[in-house]
């Protein structure tokens, strides 16, 4: 009513410079997210919830920040941080002082934090204003939001389908124009997947490239935090905020973090020579029989963009590709059967008192859990046992090593790596849910990059029948700064291309009529 | 066990036994902070989970960060005794459910402890012995339980999270002890290097040391070992001691009378004065140890290592035989002293601070300064430069030995130096022959009747009058010249 609902069509950093330039207010712009989020999330269920109040208290706050830079003069009003007054998700996994965060599980049901996650701490610092908690399948452990306790997300671009998974909310609440920008984990593709299904650019940094202190684990050597956002830019400046050591996690890198947006100019034409003279490597373990025709014909379409525009495309084999899933599924169950074993109902959440105290353990746990996380605790339960660790966990280990060896090899070729991201297209809701294999597989291509603690980005490449394609590009350890100037060099070369014009084409069944963006006030036209 | 030739009745006693015992010890570490957060390891006084936070809690999202100062005193505990240190060690988790347990796993180490292969040599009464040590690694402990019932009478458990998280060092033998009594000296010994080297406080009757012990017995000769039984709940080494022999006995009689042993874990009655079964073992518990994702590997790499080592102090075993073949205390002195850290350093302190006898200083440490601790609970203020300077004039002859003692309880309870003590109850020791002739003659003729029976020739009457100038002078008369004095005024005539 009262709001502007075209702010929300803009990019992060086209909110940045109208904040800056006093064209609206965070509250303003905050205020206009809150309502589409409220008035349009029905259909989608993006969203676990909102906090009107405390995210209105924080656009104020940005907005005395803005106020003082102001006074200040110019230079304090460049040096305020990209993501000030930003409207930002955060999964459902990422723990907050006073508010819920339950993993998308019931077992964590009435829990309420009493202390902020590192990523959580950087946002807010940088005065980013979080909305809510987004929807996701529990304990991170599926790819298609349909293992949330809470029910399913659906995708903007067809309410029938999966939005991907499991950060399913917050790359719906960010194709859906709910928020610029949100928070996701990738242990196995659950950030690039969804990315890839909604639409949008999704990344997951290097192994230890984000602080995981405060995030509800679910395998500890492959979960990782990234950013979603709705171009490359924003993904950067999220991903700029969070990342960096912090001492509470050991696994957290000291390198230092490179300034990602200045190498990431707004000038198209500036953006695409960032390819020229690079080798990109184009695995062929990774176009297999059973993809999508039309996924595998815009991803060699978008190489023969990328190609165009000066980069060299190499063949490059990854030969142990077959054997990423297995590995995963050994290792990532293993670790989840332990970090999962604290939710028993003594201290915390969900808790179902039936007796003894083993009863009590089989109760909660036994009504706590979602079939998918139970499988999981199964098959990680016996992959550690006695007689059966060597066979599985160890061999496991061995075979990652060998995962990692060949993506080792491989960039001694190359400077990245091209691939699809999923091998399909949005899927309909409950269509791989009684095929627990069919579901993993979907996540065929993206698993292997964590298993080798490696980043890589998706990044829209066109639609097939109608629904996003993703294009996913693998870098070499800490190299997320390459990745990004490709990613833009890509988004800057295809800046003209008809399917960018398209929307989610369920965004007016959500309520909501497309909405052009407004002009900014010395904005270059885009889009 | 089938092939155990069990004595029939008529051989019963003809069997001789030998007990196999290896023994696992858990100690606190004495650091500030928790194993893996920052709170408080200091639990005095503390209201039931005061000393907690999301960490060792086990709350969600939460992430270990290990205590380098925890892992400092398992290396130079490793160091002291001779162990290997792994160049590389890493983390792993335990898993089971219990609600002590707020991970649902421990974060221990499985198969690669910070140190390995290690030995502890100590004296016991049949002579040395040595005993290897296996392992000592680090680990996190669980929270405490509290059983008991509500207001309604239910039977309800409580737990504690305070104890949650600090850290555990375990350390374990090789099932190289052969006698109850060895048992418990090893365990003395133990404590005692890790209080010297300050890895622990290491007191039992606050659970910082934690002992149990895997008892079995093998016919003599034997080389396999039989069916094991550990033993729980020893809080004090006159416990570990007695559990230990009371095993041995029960197991041996059970042996003699053909009956078979099962594996259990059994408890330490102090009390009845026996152990009782707490559960059988009919399978092995699968913990499904995997290395600990959220933990880089640990290097202890050799500048960090020879830092440790140079600041070690003396350990024990050294000290004792310095004190032997240098000072010349009596092995069983050097023993005594050194087993007490306290007494200990007040001995080195006075050695550093005077010109006195090490054998002289050594009495004094071993009779009057460990008489006021066992009178008071500690030491009090004494201070070795004083002791030194007190047992000085005792050897000087200024002050007598009687009340040097009085001196010196006076001083254990402010610190007062003793010369000032000396002072305020003049009990400065007169030796001068000229000072003490007057209060002689005096007391002779007071006692006439005693001069003359001396003269008829009972000679013991001199006691009574060297006596009688003691007390006429309060003490402070040179015994051995009072009485030479006497002699010679008796002797000499008048």
């Amino acid at each position: 009513m009262g709001t502007d609902r075209r702010l929300t069509r803009l990019r992060a950093h086209e909110m940045a410079r109208g904040l800056r330039a006093g064209a609206f207010s965070a509250r303003e712009l905050v205020d206009a997210h809150l309502e589409l989020a409220h008035a349009t999330d029905r259909g989608l269920h993006a969203w676990l919830f909102l906090d009107d109040a405390r995210a209105r208290a924080r656009a104020d706050l940005a907005d005395r920040r803005l106020a003082e830079a102001r006074r200040a003069g110019p230079e304090a009003l460049a040096a305020l941080p990209p993501l000030l007054g930003i409207p930002v998700a955060l999964k459902d996994l990422v723990v907050t002082r006073g508010q819920s965060s339950t993993a998308g599980s019931r077992i964590l049901q009435g829990f309420v934090g009493p202390f902020d996650a590192h990523i959580a701490e950087r946002i807010d610092a940088a005065g980013g204003v979080v909305l809510g908690k987004t929807n996701m399948d529990e304990f991170a452990m599926g790819s298609s939001t349909e293992h949330s306790a809470w029910g399913p997300t659906a995708n903007p671009w067809d309410l029938g389908r999966v939005p991907g998974g499991s950060s399913g909310g917050s790359a719906a609440a960010v194709a859906a124009y709910h928020c610029a920008v949100a928070i996701g984990t990738d242990t196995g593709g659950s950030i690039r997947q969804p990315a890839a299904l909604c639409g949008i650019v999704g990344m997951k940094p290097t192994y230890g490239r984000v602080s995981r202190y405060g995030i509800v684990a679910f395998a500890s050597s492959l979960d990782q935090v990234g950013p979603f956002g709705r171009d490359v830019r924003d993904a950067a400046a999220l991903l700029q905020t969070v990342a960096g050591r912090d001492e509470r996690d050991s696994t957290s890198s000291p390198l230092p973090v490179p300034d990602y947006l200045a190498d990431l100019p707004a000038d198209d034409d500036a953006a695409a020579r960032a390819v020229r003279g690079l080798r990109l490597g184009l695995p062929r373990e990774y176009f297999v029989p059973g993809m999508e025709p039309g996924v595998e014909a815009r991803v060699r379409e978008a190489v023969q963009t990328l190609a165009s525009a000066g980069a060299e495309i190499v063949d490059v084999s990854l030969p142990h590709t077959d054997y990423g899933l297995a590995t995963y599924y050994i290792i990532a169950p293993a670790e989840a059967s332990a970090n999962l074993a604290r939710y028993d109902g003594i201290r915390y959440g969900w808790s179902v008192r039936d007796g003894d105290v083993l009863a009590n353990y089989l109760a909660t746990r036994g009504a706590g859990f979602g079939d998918e996380v139970k499988r999981r605790i199964m098959l990680g339960t016996y992959a550690l046992s006695a007689g059966y660790y060597d066979a599985y966990y160890v061999k496991a280990q061995k075979v990652r090593t060998m995962i990692k060896g060949d993506f080792d090899a491989a960039f001694e070729r190359v400077d990245a790596i091209v691939a699809p991201t999923s091998p399909s297209v949005a899927f309909p809701l409950g269509a791989r849910l009684d095929d627990p294999v069919a579901m993993y597989l979907s996540d065929a291509c993206t698993l292997p990059v964590n298993v080798a603690g490696l980043p890589g980005i998706s990044i829209p490449c066109g639609l097939s029948g109608g629904l996003p394609v993703g294009l996913q590009i693998i870098g070499r350890p800490w190299d997320e700064g390459r990745l990004f100037r490709i990613a833009r060099a890509y988004e800057a070369v295809t800046a003209d291309a008809d399917w960018r014009r398209l929307e989610p084409s369920d965004l007016p069944a959500l309520a909501d009529p497309a909405i052009r963006p407004p002009r900014l006030p010395g904005a270059t036209a885009q889009t | 066990m089938a092939e155990t030739a069990l004595p029939g009745p008529a051989a019963a006693g003809a069997t001789r036994w030998e007990a196999v015992i290896g023994i696992e010890v858990h100690a606190q570490l004495r650091t500030a902070s928790k194993m893996f957060c920052r709170c408080s390891t200091d639990l005095r006084d503390a209201r039931p989970n005061s000393r907690t936070c999301p960490v060792c809690l086990g709350l969600p999202g939460v992430l270990p960060v290990i205590n380098r100062r925890a892992v400092e005193l398992v290396l130079a505990t490793g160091i002291a005794i001779e162990a290997e240190i792994a160049p590389v060690t890493r983390w792993d988790r335990k898993n089971y459910f219990y609600p002590d347990l707020p991970k649902g796993y421990q974060i221990s180490q499985y198969d690669l402890p910070l140190a390995s292969h290690g030995r502890l040599t100590f004296d016991t009464s049949e002579g040395p012995c040595t005993v290897r040590i296996r392992r000592a690694h680090l680990e996190e402990d669980t929270a405490r339980l509290q059983h008991t019932t509500d207001e309604l009478g239910r039977r309800i458990s409580l737990v504690d999270f305070n104890r949650s998280g600090l850290p555990l060092m375990e350390v374990v033998t090789e099932a190289d002890i052969r006698t109850a009594e060895q048992a418990r000296r090893y365990a003395e010994e133990l404590r005692l290097l890790l209080r010297t080297i300050g890895a622990s406080d290491a007191e039992m009757e606050n659970g910082q040391l934690r002992v149990e012990a895997n008892v079995s017995l093998r016919p003599v000769g034997r080389e396999e070992f039989g069916t094991r039984v550990e033993v729980k709940n020893m809080n004090s080494f006159r416990a570990v001691e007695r559990a230990i022999a009371f095993e041995i006995e029960r197991q041996g009689r059970a042996l003699e009378a053909g009956e078979v042993l099962v594996q259990e874990t059994r408890g330490w009655d102090d009390v009845r004065n026996e152990t009782y079964r707490m559960r059988v073992k009919e399978y092995s518990d699968d913990y499904r140890y995997f290395p600990e994702p959220d933990l880089p590997p640990l290097r202890a790499d050799p500048a960090w290592l020879d830092s440790i080592r140079a600041s070690l102090p003396e350990l024990p075993a050294a000290r004792r035989a310095r004190y032997v073949a240098e000072l010349g205390l009596s092995p069983y002195d050097a023993g005594v002293i050194v087993g007490d850290p306290a007494a200990s350093a007040l001995f080195e302190e006075a050695l550093a601070n005077g010109a006195v006898a090490p054998k002289a200083l050594a009495n004094w440490i071993t009779g009057e300064y460990l008489r006021v601790v066992r009178q008071r609970g500690d030491g009090g203020h004494a201070s070795g430069a004083e002791l030194a300077h007190l047992v000085a004039m005792v050897e000087e002859g200024r002050i007598s030995g009687t009340n040097a003692k009085e001196i010196f309880a006076r001083h254990v309870e402010a610190g007062e130096p003793v010369e000032q003590i000396v002072a305020a109850l003049g009990l400065a020791q007169i030796s001068d022959a000229d000072a003490l002739a007057a209060a002689v003659n005096e007391v002779l003729a007071a006692h006439q009747a005693a001069v003359s029976d001396y003269r008829a020739g009972k000679q013991q009457v001199a006691g009574f009058l060297v006596g009688q100038v003691m007390k006429a002078t309060r003490g402070q008369a040179n015994a051995a010249i009072v009485q030479r004095l006497i002699r010679e005024r008796l002797e000499g005539g008048e």
